[in-house]
């Protein structure tokens, strides 16, 4: 008997049908990995399984026992947790009353809590799985790697029989990821069921015993890892045969420098020291990536360099000019592209139209504005054309950019972004959470930006893309560069040793 | 089981829907307070609409009312747009009174075309400037500024009463005869008395015209402007704003000055439409400036849709004054006031949101 079993679940949006009948079975005791394209139906279908939808037709069982959910506490009463994304913690709090907050069943549900028991509770947890956090720690001290500790904490504490995790791997290192799925394993074989939701293929066959695609909203096929490769997965992602990010031999004209950071340190939101003596040249048509654990740097390295922030030493040289640095609008008119990382809320204004985003950066120009009036027509015009040659697939200009899925939206900022004509691109995690072909399509314009004689830094924590992409690799860690390696002769294990700050060999 | 779940798209109709629903809720209740309290409702509603709506000098003292709930409310829907919380209208509105005040005493014996603009201009300063205090406090320390513009307007209250009660200040009146018996401003030369346009049988105030053609502006301003795109941008996504090269500071300054201005001006037509004094105790009382973000709430920072709600509120609250009386106490006018107001808020949750009646099955069991 399946410890988790969906049949014929269909869920319709407005004009969107989300899942369309689909099968989903997962056994006690099995790492059982969901992969699919985004828009595929993963979400609403780990949305429904915790109670935050409730499906249209089909049923829910589980251990054979049909259930409804009306909120996600049913389904938290049912056995059910799930580790987001973005954790659901709350920074100031310890450990431990983060992992009792919504508990309304054992010590969290009493009126007076006993933090002793729940710290000890938390300790022994953490040694038996190997996970270990301090259970007096705030949550805001600890990096994101333990913060998805305590999110897991979370759910053995409540004594969950099914775990869903969303793409658990994206804030750790290898190392890290390495001794998650050790965790993960442990708890499936103590009878638990572990749903895995991840894009990284090689992790999906390393780490799963079955995995479910879906495609298109619907089930496409249930098959055991032992007989798939990342290629076949792929394949049935997409419905077509795909290159899993190798690398394009691609035809290579360096120029000179277009791009040069002497020295430059910053400082991060709390005002720490988030960047510290950063040296750095980009030549034209060269792509160099930027290895590192987020939270190591990299997203203030991007501000910086396109005057987000300011610099607090050294200078940034574009073309040979010196910036004053923490200007954007400067960084603009000196040809700076940014892909930002946070692609909802910093690339684009999420309300507004698409035809708007398209002309966030230019709205200055002649071109879009005749005095202090905008030509709306103009603005019109060009976001059709930025549509139809990115084929962005939207219903028209005026639609709002978040209804746009992140391919999409992804297309219309790098076609924002390309449309300057710019010297330098900084693209930070530009394929973050989108799926295969958008994966494909966006490496297609980094590869032609670079070709077009474009210098490109790509932040990325996702190696294979690196691998993939990249003429040089700088590593990352703690606000500093600690290596720069070959691309062509760089392997995963050299570059999750930088990663992890480890500069010596070690024997 | 009742659910409240988020609107994914929010259809046309209801925005016309809701309103009028609100309302008839609004009615009903009302009905059921006024025969508890042993008023025949349909009489009383006759009233209401008849000293609001109907007949010319109903409208005419509507129009009176109306005017600055407009002005304030576009004061706040300008500022509102940005999220940027401008409270301050009520202090604006103060000190663009008081300023306009000073320049019409000033100016005494120039014509009403001179007169006129200068209190528009100073009105509008005025409230600019009051308005800048928290524009350059949030702007350059990242204060906030609902709570500084909200403390302005006590200050401005302060200073506004002491113009008037507390010192033999410019504004005061120290020689007519009734000034000795009771305090009160300077009347202001009959130059700086503001027009009204005669339209059929209807009085229209020269500051309800001047309030609609600023409505107009903002409306282009807003939507057909580089200035308007970057505060749409701003309002949305500051963030977004910052990677686009926005100039957020200046635009903070900015939109809270042109904010304060319209305030500003509101006061004036207060001064030119109305009172003909710096009338500390009736501005004082009558709280403009706070029935303005309820208005610019309901009207959802639309500047036209700011006109009609301020049209509406000044019909409600201009009955509220005929009503009243001997047998209808003036409490029973406010539950009046506040039941429209406040369906009129709980519609605004309809639009956001859909309520879902879901029977629970009796076969849902939980493990």
């Amino acid at each position: 008997m399946p410890a988790v079993s969906l049949h014929g679940i269909t869920k319709r949006f407005p004009g969107v049908v989300a899942n369309d009948g689909v099968e989903f079975e997962a056994a006690e005791g099995e790492v059982h990995a969901l992969l699919g394209e985004n828009g595929a139906g993963k979400s609403t279908l780990s949305n429904i399984l915790t109670g935050l939808y409730r499906p249209d037709e089909g049923t829910v069982e589980l251990y054979g026992e049909r259930v409804e959910f009306d909120s996600p506490r049913d389904a938290l009463d049912a056995g059910i947790c799930m580790v987001h994304q973005h954790f659901r913690l709350v920074p100031p709090f310890t450990v431990a009353e983060n992992v009792i907050l919504g508990d309304h069943r054992g010590e969290g549900g009493r009126f007076l809590v006993n933090p002793r028991h729940i710290e000890r509770r938390v300790a022994e947890l953490g040694e038996r799985y190997r996970i270990a956090v301090d259970p007096r720690a705030r949550v805001w001290q600890l990096s994101l790697g333990e913060q998805q500790r305590v999110e897991i904490l979370k759910a053995l504490y409540r004594e969950a029989k099914i775990l869903i995790l969303d793409e658990p791997t994206a804030v750790l290192t290898p190392q890290e990821a390495e001794s998650l799925f050790v965790t993960l394993r442990a708890m499936a074989d103590e009878g638990r069921t572990v749903i895995f939701i991840s894009h990284k293929l090689h992790e999906v066959t390393a780490v799963a015993d079955r995995v479910t695609v879906l495609r298109g909203g619907k089930t496409v096929a249930t098959v055991g890892t032992a007989d798939a490769t990342p290629q076949s997965l792929a394949s049935l992602m997409v419905g077509r045969e795909v290159d899993v990010a190798t690398r394009v031999p691609r035809e290579m004209t360096i120029g000179d420098a277009v791009l040069e950071l002497e020295g430059v340190g910053a400082t991060g939101d709390r005002g720490a020291e988030a960047l510290h003596d950063v040296s750095l040249t980009v030549r034209s048509g060269e792509i160099v990536a930027v290895a590192g654990v987020a939270g190591n740097g990299q997203r203030e390295l991007a501000e910086t360099i396109t005057g987000m922030r300011p610099t607090t030493t050294g200078r940034i040289v574009v073309g040979g000019k010196a910036l004053k640095g923490g200007d954007s609008r400067e960084a603009i008119h000196a040809g700076i592209a940014h892909v930002p990382e946070d692609r909802l809320h910093t690339g684009v204004a999420p309300s507004l139209s698409i035809a708007s985003n398209t002309v966030l950066k230019s709205y200055r120009g002649t071109h879009i504005a005749r005095g202090p009036m905008l030509r709306l027509g103009a603005i019109k015009e060009r976001a059709l054309h930025l549509i139809s040659s990115y084929d962005v697939r939207t219903s028209g200009p005026n639609v709002p950019a978040r209804q746009l899925s992140g391919g999409n939206l992804q297309k219309v900022v790098l076609g924002r972004e390309f449309s300057g004509e710019p010297r330098v691109l900084i693209a930070a995690s530009p394929t973050r959470g989108l799926d295969v072909s958008a994966i494909e399509t966006v490496h297609r314009y980094i590869r032609e930006g670079a070709t077009g004689g474009m210098g490109i830094i790509l932040i990325s924590e996702d190696l294979d893309e690196i691998l993939a992409l990249a003429d040089r690799i700088v590593v990352m860690y703690e606000g500093r560069i600690v290596g720069e390696l070959d691309a062509e002769t760089a392997t995963k294990d050299a570059m999750g040793l930088l990663m992890a700050g480890v500069t010596e060999p070690v024997a | 089981m009742i659910r409240v779940e988020r609107r994914l798209e929010q259809p046309r109709w209801l925005s016309l829907a809701v309103p009028i629903g609100s309302l008839v809720v609004a009615f009903v209740a009302m009905t059921i307070v006024l025969l508890v309290t042993g008023h025949d409702p349909f009489t009383t509603f006759r009233r209401l609409f008849d000293s609001a709506f109907l007949g010319s000098a109903e409208l005419n003292a509507t129009f009176v009312s109306a005017t600055p709930l407009l002005f304030t409310g576009l004061c706040a829907a300008v500022a509102f747009r940005m999220q940027l919380f401008n409270i301050g209208g009520e202090g604006q509105l103060y000190v663009g009174a008081i300023f306009a005040a000073a320049a019409a005493l000033l100016v005494s014996g120039v014509p009403t075309v001179v007169a006129i603009p200068v209190m528009i201009a100073m009105g509008a300063l005025g409230g600019a400037l009051f308005a800048l205090i928290p524009a350059v406090l949030r702007a350059f320390f990242k204060t906030n500024e609902i709570i500084v513009s909200l403390m302005l307007n006590y200050v401005a209250a302060l200073v506004l009463n002491y113009l008037i009660f507390d010192s033999l200040s410019y504004w005061r009146d120290t020689s007519s005869p009734e000034a000795k018996v009771f305090p009160q401003g300077k009347t202001l030369p009959d130059a700086a008395s503001w027009p009204l346009s005669h339209i059929g049988g209807l009085e229209l105030p020269f500051g309800l015209l001047l309030g609609l053609v600023i409505a107009g502006v903002v409306w282009v301003l807003y939507s057909r402007t580089r200035f308007g795109f970057e505060v749409q941008v701003i309002g949305d996504s500051p963030r977004a704003a910052s990677y686009a090269g926005m100039r957020t500071r200046r635009k903070i300054l900015a939109v809270m000055a042109l904010s304060g201005a319209i305030a500003g001006i509101g006061g004036a037509s207060q001064d030119g439409d109305v009172r003909h004094l710096l009338d500390a105790r009736g501005l004082s009382a009558a709280g403009y400036g706070y029935a303005g973000i309820v208005v610019a709430a309901l009207a959802r920072y639309n500047p036209f849709a700011v006109a009609l709600v301020a049209f509406l509120l000044g019909g409600i609250q201009n009955a509220g004054y005929t009503l009243q009386g001997a047998d209808f106490p003036s409490g029973l006018v406010g539950v009046m006031q506040g039941l429209i107001l406040f369906c009129a808020l709980g519609g605004e949750l309809l639009i956001r949101h859909r309520i879902r009646f879901e029977r629970r099955r009796p076969a849902e069991s939980v493990a």
